[in-house]
């Protein structure tokens, strides 16, 4: 009877928790929509609802009302399995996601690890629809993009092992918790000045790393090669239509914002307040989170909107001769520094 | 039935049917999604055990970038089924007897287990993990400081592994044409334009 209880307990969070994400998926998606028209000087989507508020919920309509297209030479049930796995693995990662001091759903030991896991299948649902669609943009599109996403995991790999080594744990409540009560703040006496804390400062360089990578993880513009309009029609998703495409870019999107939310976690201290004082302080830690997810979004949405996309081999170098080289050597200096200094948890 | 029992069959079961699909599948595509699945479902048992350290680095290691490996390289073969059955008697006793030692090696695994559990566990003794470290800190501890030195020397074996596979697939390859970052980045004005007199009807160079 403890169990059921405790499934239901779990499933009403669970649920909770997607419905939330599901609509800040939708706005987050509009105000990228608006973002980008903003720099290009156009007006974005402003006919569905007041100012267009409305527009992605036309979309979805839109999508799931139309027919869904399954090419005769395609491969079925891995044609239509294929975003299913991208969509359902993007929101399993936020199972572990704490978006205030104690508000996740499993607050696992090795919750970096979970998201690091969850995010490397990602590639999954990319390779197996471009080969399922057995057409040659998409399996170009699904090469690409196999070797786009395992390259950089490397380096996200070891920008978070920087992290862990400055944290100590591998759970995601620790990682926050490490940057509200040590730091910078506390080194130069200031400890109400928590944003001296988060590790944006110390890392900064790891931060970039980060930021870039996980553009090219999420196959955001600029480095979209797998999509790739201009050369490869649109890449793994040519031949999806209706729902099936729905659930792809509702992946995408999702595993967006999971790299946003990890962003936040990592580097910009979580849930806890910029500055712990009084009307700081008041503001619930969930608002926080949420600020400063959509200002990492904001970026992601900037970088969108005015850096061309990267050719093939400047993306391929980028990952493995510079990222690679920079994120080891930099996990080796934090754990110099850490010892040497005695600083490690 | 506890609900770790149900898991423990469901993954175990899954794992073992998805096992056999990865050997009967005519497709190798569909060969390395069971390889893939039987994968997850070892990381289930995994957790089921508490060593969700291990459970998530297989995940991350062997589905999330060797499988993708496998995966890549098979999908661009261009498979001929009936190519393949045809070898399937030549191959069959060197097949069988990989097969036969396999079944031997695991009914000796699995009959000291049965006869004499304590001589299993022995070594396990030896590494003793005090239940208050998590299992993160436990392979830590005897991974990277109780077996250091073969730590290393795995990592040096693996290391000259991977230089050996490079220098026998290495072709030195003439005249390809490649972008030098430095050398764009430096250039100035002064090096790329040169600004010449020419003559009216005389043109450069004669």
């Amino acid at each position: 009877m403890d169990l059921l209880i405790n499934l239901a307990i779990i499933l009403g969070k669970s649920l909770l928790l997607l419905v939330a994400l599901l609509v800040m998926i939708a706005y987050l998606l509009y105000a990228d929509r608006k973002i980008w028209a903003a720099v290009q000087l156009r007006r974005g989507p402003n006919v569905v609802g007041p100012w267009g508020l409305l527009q992605s919920f036309a979309d979805l309509l839109k999508f799931v009302l139309k027919e869904p297209v399954i090419p005769a030479g395609a491969n079925k049930g891995l044609f239509l399995l294929a975003p299913l796995i991208t969509c359902t693995l993007a929101l399993s990662a936020w199972a572990v996601i704490p978006v205030s001091a104690g508000w996740a759903i499993a607050d696992i030991n090795v919750g970096i690890l979970y998201i690091f896991a969850i995010s490397s299948l990602g590639v999954y649902g990319i390779i197996i629809g471009g080969w399922a669609s057995n057409s040659k943009y998409p399996f170009l599109g699904a090469l690409r993009s196999a070797a786009q996403m395992v390259s950089y995991e490397v380096s996200i790999g070891f920008v978070i092992i920087t992290v862990l080594l400055c944290v100590g744990s591998l759970n995601l409540t620790a990682i926050v918790a490490a940057q509200e009560t040590r730091g910078l703040a506390h080194l130069i006496g200031l400890p109400w000045l928590t944003f001296l804390n988060w590790f944006w400062l110390p890392l900064f360089p790891m931060f970039v790393v980060f930021f870039i990578s996980a553009m090219a993880e999420t196959n955001r513009p600029p480095f979209d090669l797998p999509e790739a309009e201009s050369e490869l029609v649109a890449g793994y998703m040519v031949e999806y239509a209706s729902t099936p495409y729905l659930l792809f870019m509702l992946g995408e999107y999702v595993a967006i914002v999971t790299m946003c939310a990890l962003t936040t976690i990592l580097f910009l201290g979580g849930w806890t307040a910029p500055i712990a004082l009084p009307p700081f302080t008041w503001v619930p830690g969930v608002v926080w989170f949420v600020l400063k997810l959509c200002l990492v979004f904001f970026m992601f949405a900037m970088v969108k909107a005015f850096v061309p996309r990267y050719r093939y081999d400047q993306l391929m170098r980028l990952g493995w001769k510079v990222f690679l080289p920079l994120s080891l050597a930099c996990v080796v200096v934090v754990a110099a520094v850490l010892q040497i200094m005695g600083w490690a948890p | 039935m506890s609900a770790v029992a149900a898991f423990f069959y469901l993954f175990s079961a899954v794992a073992v049917a998805s096992a056999f699909m990865v050997v009967v599948s005519r497709n190798p595509v569909y060969s390395v999604l069971f390889l893939i699945l039987a994968f997850v479902n070892a990381a289930g048992l995994f957790l089921l055990m508490g060593a969700e350290f291990l459970a998530m680095i297989l995940v991350v290691v062997y589905v999330g970038a060797v499988a993708v490996l496998f995966l890549f390289v098979v999908m661009m073969l261009d498979v001929d089924f009936a190519e393949l059955r045809q070898g399937f008697i030549n191959y069959l006793p060197v097949g069988a007897m990989v097969g036969i030692a396999l079944l031997v090696e695991l009914i000796l695994v699995v009959g000291t287990w049965t006869l004499s559990p304590e001589l299993i566990r022995a070594p396990a003794a030896g590494a003793a993990t005090a239940p208050t470290i998590s299992n993160t800190e436990a392979i830590g501890q005897v991974l990277y400081t109780r077996y250091i030195y073969f730590f290393q020397a795995a990592g040096l074996i693996l290391l000259v592994a991977m230089i050996g596979a490079i220098v026998l697939t290495l072709r030195e390859r003439t005249g390809v044409k490649r972008q030098d970052i430095s050398a764009q980045v430096a250039r100035t004005k002064a090096t790329a334009m040169e600004v010449r007199k020419v003559a009216s009807g005389a043109g450069l160079e004669g």
